[in-house]
């Protein structure tokens, strides 16, 4: 699996992101400028880290939507290429229409870091393969606008066609609708998720909850 | 707007002063140039009443690389890294505008940081605010807190620690103190002096604006009931644009293109300017009329005077500015040269033509005042006398635990990013300091930001050194070496003798302590003037400290875990004097703060951070504030592990805070005690960690730890619902 990490300005997580793909990938990925026009020859798998694109002025991710580089994305996803968008990556890919929905503020109108718990709604896909369904797994969260919304029938689509990837657990802190943390597109190679799985995968992290999603990724 | 005495005083400059710029300059000065004299003889960037006492401390050691001086400290950490940082206070502009006064505090002490070339990797601040049964207590908690999380989790570098404290005496003035620590090749550290006739000096970053303008001065002046109108010269911070301006000086740095770097902090680009081309023993002319404005018209006094946030300022080698232009524009950044370095000694203001300003460096910087004020020693507190106290021991703890100064700082951590860079190992409230770990090495750094101010309002010189001892015996219960402190000296206003001796006083503690625990003061910030209506702080000397391990696999949090068997180490002889049990319990703040005894603190410590280093210490947790049963309390709760104490004592044994103690939890207690009793070191077992959910204390009952766990929690989610 070849994987692109994407930089937009004002992204932050692009480091712990290499981290998680260096360990579980065996290889450096690429990391890609967002003013790029074409992603790296034989990239199997576009990665769109967390952080505060375009310092999140607009609406979050609204700016990297429009970057360059964009274009290259939409026509990978099209393509059936695999994509992993994770806190502003997911925001990014909602502002750019490749997955439906939008995050909004926290509930609490706060910034919101802590672990929480994901329930893994299916296994049978090339992101989720390493857990079981049902698993539940721990996840640092750190976003202030997490807060999953869609309109109803879009709602009751995702769930109707089983494309929620992950719901919260314990508590659904920033108010998200259904308690949905993550969402697949509907061919499962597009998944969006708030929590960071790649700030738990070594046990000095405090643990290694998030890594079997790298490993299922390496391993596809 | 006629330049005279009159209108110096205004700008902060006292007759004697205004008397000597005449002399400078042998003519009556221009306005730019009495408002950069101003600036650069405020209070704020030149150190006038506090320098003398300074020079007091103790800076070096054979792993200082720079010690005060520089933007930050520098500290040799192994594996050819350097560790690079510094406390700075916001203290004024936090009062006026929390928010963006908090943000701005958080913004300039970053760029203090990476201006030397390091990738900042930590973020911690220590806080002090009023009353919190004051509205305004209220909202000024809620502004600094987003600001701090609205600046640190934008630019991605994880907040991991810091410190709050309550004191009516803060009221007025809130402490907003912002702690920086970052990473740099030591063989790449870069410096400000400027050097080379003819070189380039580049403008970098955001555009100029009027925001900001005499900040420095404001923050060398007493409030009173005319400080909101001062508003305006509160600054707005941009995280996005730092977080271009980190990566891409970060990534000019990897060039040889940078002969000097300063970022515009304070008295923005005169004292960047003004201190460049003075380390560099050179000259500077600047030509404004190519500073990136964000507004018109601006003039060259405004320009020489505004703090807008997130610039810097460059000499580069000229051969290579083009392609620094094009790292710099690639992060849309503002790129300009605005000067040239000269040899005239003099600094040197163009605009639209017109010399604004020249004044000569050297007698700016040697002849700028220097002040021995006078001093008033603090007279030292009456004996404590007899405490009484019905309250019931575990009654006591639970409300203790649950009080402002204790309580649970979740509320308050949960807004900020402590994950973001993917190494931190101890996350807040897992450890006595924050551990983050060195990408690329086995190594971490251990770092605390601590101050016990009760202590030092009562007895300075003893405050001060316990403020230096806590950040110590913080990072030593990790298993991390204590290396180097940067401070941050927080006093009230210094024409003021007993403020003065508080200063002093202070100093003396904390040189005392650096120097018996082998602890240098790399860099520092002082802020004075911190007094609204006549009433000022608390003396407050935050110290910020950084210990590195050499495998960040050996640190230990302070989780008890059942099976383990509970030993304090270091003599407890029930020093209730301003302790938290006092003033909390029998509404008191009096007597003398606990005894520093700093020999038996290094010994104490030197013994601790060996056991741990052997890996068979499961846990570790310092005593401070509201002693040992606070202490075990807060293990018990962050394991989620039942206590059983078999030690008996009364209210002191239990709540005094006596100072060089630890709480160690471990498997085999009858080899660290036979350790302990080989080096002379005091150490008792006082319980046991078991299967269950209550802490028992012998002969006097015991409580839930769901009971416990929810006084301790509830205060700040109770006050923001």
């Amino acid at each position: 699996m070849k994987a692109a990490i994407l930089l937009f300005p004002g992204i932050n997580r692009e480091r712990d992101m290499v981290l998680a793909v260096r360990q579980s990938f065996g290889q450096e990925p690429a990391v890609i400028w967002h003013k790029e026009t074409e992603l790296p020859a034989g990239t199997d798998l576009v990665i769109l880290p967390g952080g505060f694109s375009f310092g999140d002025y607009l609406r979050c991710g609204a700016m990297a939507a429009q970057s360059p580089i964009m274009r290259a994305v939409k026509a990978h996803a099209a393509r059936g290429g695999y994509v992993l968008g994770v806190c502003n990556g997911f925001q990014i890919l909602t502002e750019a229409g490749i997955l439906p929905g939008a995050l909004l503020r926290n509930a609490s109108l706060r910034f919101l870091s802590m672990d929480t718990m994901l329930r893994v709604a299916r296994a049978d896909t090339v992101f989720t393969s390493h857990w079981q369904k049902g698993a539940e797994f721990r996840a640092p969260m750190a976003h202030g606008d997490g807060n999953y919304t869609a309109d109803e029938e879009t709602l009751n689509r995702l769930e109707g066609e089983n494309l929620v990837a992950f719901r919260y657990a314990d508590f659904n802190r920033n108010g998200s609708a259904r308690a949905i943390a993550g969402i697949f597109s509907p061919n499962l190679r597009v998944l969006g998720l708030m929590p960071h799985p790649e700030n738990l995968v070594d046990p000095l992290m405090g643990g290694t909850d998030g890594k079997p999603l790298f490993d299922a990724l390496a391993a596809a | 707007m006629k330049v005279n005495e009159s209108l110096a005083k205004s700008f902060g400059l006292n007759a004697e002063e205004w008397q000597k710029v005449v002399g400078i300059m042998g003519r009556t000065p221009s306005l730019t140039e009495l408002g950069i004299f101003s600036v650069m003889w405020s209070e704020h960037c030149s150190y006038k009443s506090s320098r003398i006492w300074l020079k007091e401390l103790p800076t070096k050691a054979p792993w200082v690389i720079h010690g005060p001086g520089e933007n930050a400290g520098v500290i040799d950490i192994g594996d050819g890294l350097a560790a690079i940082f510094k406390m700075e206070s916001h203290n004024h502009p936090s009062f006026i505008e929390p928010y963006q006064g908090a943000a701005t505090g958080v913004g300039g002490i970053l760029r203090d940081v990476f201006t030397m070339g390091a990738r900042p990797i930590a973020n911690l601040n220590a806080l002090r605010f009023g009353d919190p049964s004051l509205p305004v207590t209220k909202r000024v908690v809620d502004g600094v807190v987003r600001g701090i999380g609205g600046y640190g989790n934008c630019v991605g570098v994880p907040t991991v620690g810091g410190e709050v404290n309550f004191h009516p005496a803060y009221n007025g003035n809130p402490l907003v103190n912002a702690m920086t620590v970052g990473i740099a090749r030591k063989d790449k550290i870069f410096l400000s002096a400027a050097a080379g006739v003819g070189n380039p000096v580049v403008y970098v970053g955001s555009k100029t604006g009027r925001d900001g303008i005499h900040g420095a001065t404001m923050a060398s002046t007493e409030f009173d009931a005319s400080s909101e109108e001062k508003r305006p010269t509160v600054q707005v911070g941009d995280p996005f644009t730092e977080k271009l301006l980190i990566e891409a000086c970060l990534e000019l740095m990897q060039t040889d293109a940078i002969v000097a770097i300063q970022d515009m902090g304070a008295a923005g680009l005169t004292s960047s300017s003004v201190e460049m081309a003075g380390k560099g023993g050179v000259g500077i002319e600047l030509n404004l009329d190519n500073v990136p404005q964000r507004e018109t018209g601006m003039t060259a006094y405004e320009m020489m005077l505004s703090e807008s946030q997130e610039r810097m300022l460059l000499v580069l080698k000229p051969e290579r500015s083009e392609m620094a232009r094009a790292i710099i524009e690639k992060w849309d950044l503002d790129y300009a040269i605005i000067g040239h370095i000269t040899d005239t000694g003099h600094i040197v203001v163009k605009h639209k033509g017109v010399v604004e300003a020249d004044i000569p460096l050297d007698p700016l910087a040697e002849a700028a005042p220097l002040y021995r004020r006078p001093v008033a020693e603090t007279p030292k507190p009456a004996p404590l006398g007899k405490v009484e106290s019905d309250v019931p021991l575990l009654a006591a703890l639970e409300k203790l635990i649950g009080s402002p100064d204790l309580c649970s700082r979740r509320w308050i951590y949960d807004q900020y990013d402590s994950t973001v860079g993917g190494q931190t190992v101890k996350r807040p409230a897992q450890a006595d300091a924050a551990i983050v770990r060195l990408e690329g090495s086995k190594r971490a750094l251990a770092m605390t930001a601590d101050c016990t101010p009760r202590y030092c309002v009562a007895d300075p010189e003893t405050g001060g050194a316990q403020a230096v001892a806590e950040t110590w015996r913080n990072i030593t219960a990790t298993g991390a070496k204590p290396l180097a402190i940067t401070d941050n000296m927080n006093f009230g206003n210094p024409e003021k003798p007993e403020i003065m001796g508080q200063f002093a006083s202070a100093i003396k503690g904390m040189a005392a302590a650096c120097i018996a625990l082998d602890y240098p003061v790399v860099s520092g910030n002082v802020s004075l003037y911190n007094e609204t209506e006549g009433r000022p702080i608390l003396p407050t000397p935050a110290i910020g400290g950084v210990g590195v391990l050499e495998d960040a696999a050996q640190a230990v949090g302070y989780a008890a875990q059942p099976g383990l068997t509970l030993v304090v180490v270091g003599e407890t002889h029930g020093e209730l004097g301003r302790s938290l049990y006092l003033r909390e319990i029998c509404g008191r703040e009096d007597g003398p703060p606990p005894t520093m005894d700093l020999a038996a603190e290094r010994r104490n410590g030197d013994f601790v951070r060996a056991q741990i280093i052997t890996g068979k210490v499961a846990a570790c947790h310092d005593v401070a504030d509201g002693g040992l049963l606070v202490a075990v309390a807060e293990m018990a709760l962050a394991g989620d592990c039942g206590v059983d104490l078999t030690a008996g004592g009364d209210a002191k044994y239990w709540f005094g805070e006596d100072q060089a103690r630890y709480v160690m939890a471990v498997q085999d207690a009858p080899t660290l005690l036979a350790a302990a009793a080989a080096a002379g070191i005091p150490a008792t077992q006082i319980g046991s960690c078991i299967i269950g959910n209550k802490l028992t204390l012998s002969m006097a009952g015991a409580i839930s730890l769901p009971q416990l766990r929810d006084a301790h929690e509830r205060f700040f989610p109770a006050w923001f619902a």
